[in-house]
């Protein structure tokens, strides 16, 4: 038997804790983006602005925006991971505030992955 | 970071992953000290000995998940010494931490305060079961914002709805506009 890390049991946690959330909070979408000094840096306020933008626009009320820490890629910043109920994350990387508007609609909002700027689907699968 | 108001967001993000509920932001300008000074405040789980040592150095992080070299005290560290001023951290374990940056406000390479609307709104925005209080304080007035007594007052329409955000932000920018 494969030997389980501490880190595989937190990335199972963890994993189980954001779908729970989302089912709690009966939202239909998250968008995480990644806040770390890098992301910060590299314009993820003008990100989460646009994403603003855009679900005002939408009239959506089930799509939540939240932050998370530097995920270790920092020269691929700003960057956001989508999820979507009952679908894997999937992380998207060096995006403009153009780039977000897109994923907005066609991911969040249509379900389709923009490949252009897709790093990661689920947590193994590069993409 | 291109201004003030960026390394603002990227404390009160360190807040947040410190698992902080209550996060306080205080700017204060007084022209005639000559003083810029930024305070953000929260009741996380604050720092042990070690980390509050070595928090001003550009390459230690507690946060090994992954390769993170933990760089945004150490910026804002050099950003205010820079520029006649100094970093005081304050911290208890199990209670929180305060981070205050001053700044020589009529120093040359101060960077400009930046769009402290935008900040805000982007917190409350994306942590809406936080507590924020903010209090900008000029030598001609004060404002002050506590999104506890907002939602009060918001009757249960969430804080993070698109008009509560745009609200929010119209106000902290107008108020800022005046003389
Ligand atoms: N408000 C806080 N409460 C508790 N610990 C904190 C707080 N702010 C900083 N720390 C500790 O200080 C360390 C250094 O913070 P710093 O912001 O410089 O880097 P970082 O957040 O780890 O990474 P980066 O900011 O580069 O994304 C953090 O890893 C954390 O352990
Ligand atoms: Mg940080």
């Amino acid at each position: 038997m494969a030997k389980l890390t501490i880190s595989d049991l937190k990335q199972i946690k963890e994993k189980h804790k954001s779908t729970f959330t989302l089912r709690e909070g009966g939202y239909r979408a998250k968008v995480t983006v990644h806040m770390g000094t890098c992301g910060i840096a590299a314009g993820a306020r003008n990100i989460v602005n646009a994403l603003m933008d855009e679900i005002g626009k939408s009239g959506a009320d089930d799509i939540i925006v939240t932050t998370s820490g530097c995920a270790g890629l920092c020269s691929k910043e700003p960057m956001v991971t989508v999820e979507i109920l009952n679908n894997p994350p999937v992380k998207y990387k060096e995006l403009t505030e153009d780039g977000i508007r897109e994923i907005f609609r066609e991911h969040v909002l249509g379900g389709k992955i923009v490949d252009k700027f897709a790093l990661v689907i689920g947590s193994e699968t590069t993409y | 970071m291109i201004d003030l108001s960026l390394h603002i967001l990227d404390i009160a993000e360190n807040s947040i992953t410190a698992g902080a509920d209550e996060i306080s932001i205080k700017i204060r300008e007084d022209i005639s000290e000559n003083i810029l000074e930024i305070t953000v405040s929260d009741n996380g789980r604050g720092m042990d000995k070690e980390t509050l040592l070595n928090v001003s150095d550009p390459f230690f992080s507690t946060k090994k998940v992954r390769s993170n070299i933990g760089l945004g005290i150490p910026l804002l560290k050099q950003m205010a010494e820079e520029c006649g001023g100094k970093i005081e951290i304050e911290t208890a374990e199990g209670r929180g931490t305060s981070v205050t940056a001053s700044f020589q406000h009529d120093h040359i390479d101060r960077k400009p305060i930046g769009d402290i609307a935008s900040t805000v709104s982007t917190l409350i925005f994306c942590h809406p079961g936080i507590r924020f209080i903010f209090e900008y304080r000029r030598n001609s007035g004060i404002f002050t914002l506590d999104t506890l007594e907002l939602r009060e007052e918001l009757d249960g329409v969430p804080i993070n709805s698109a008009d509560v955000i745009k609200f929010i932000k119209d106000g902290i920018s107008s108020w800022l506009k005046r003389p």
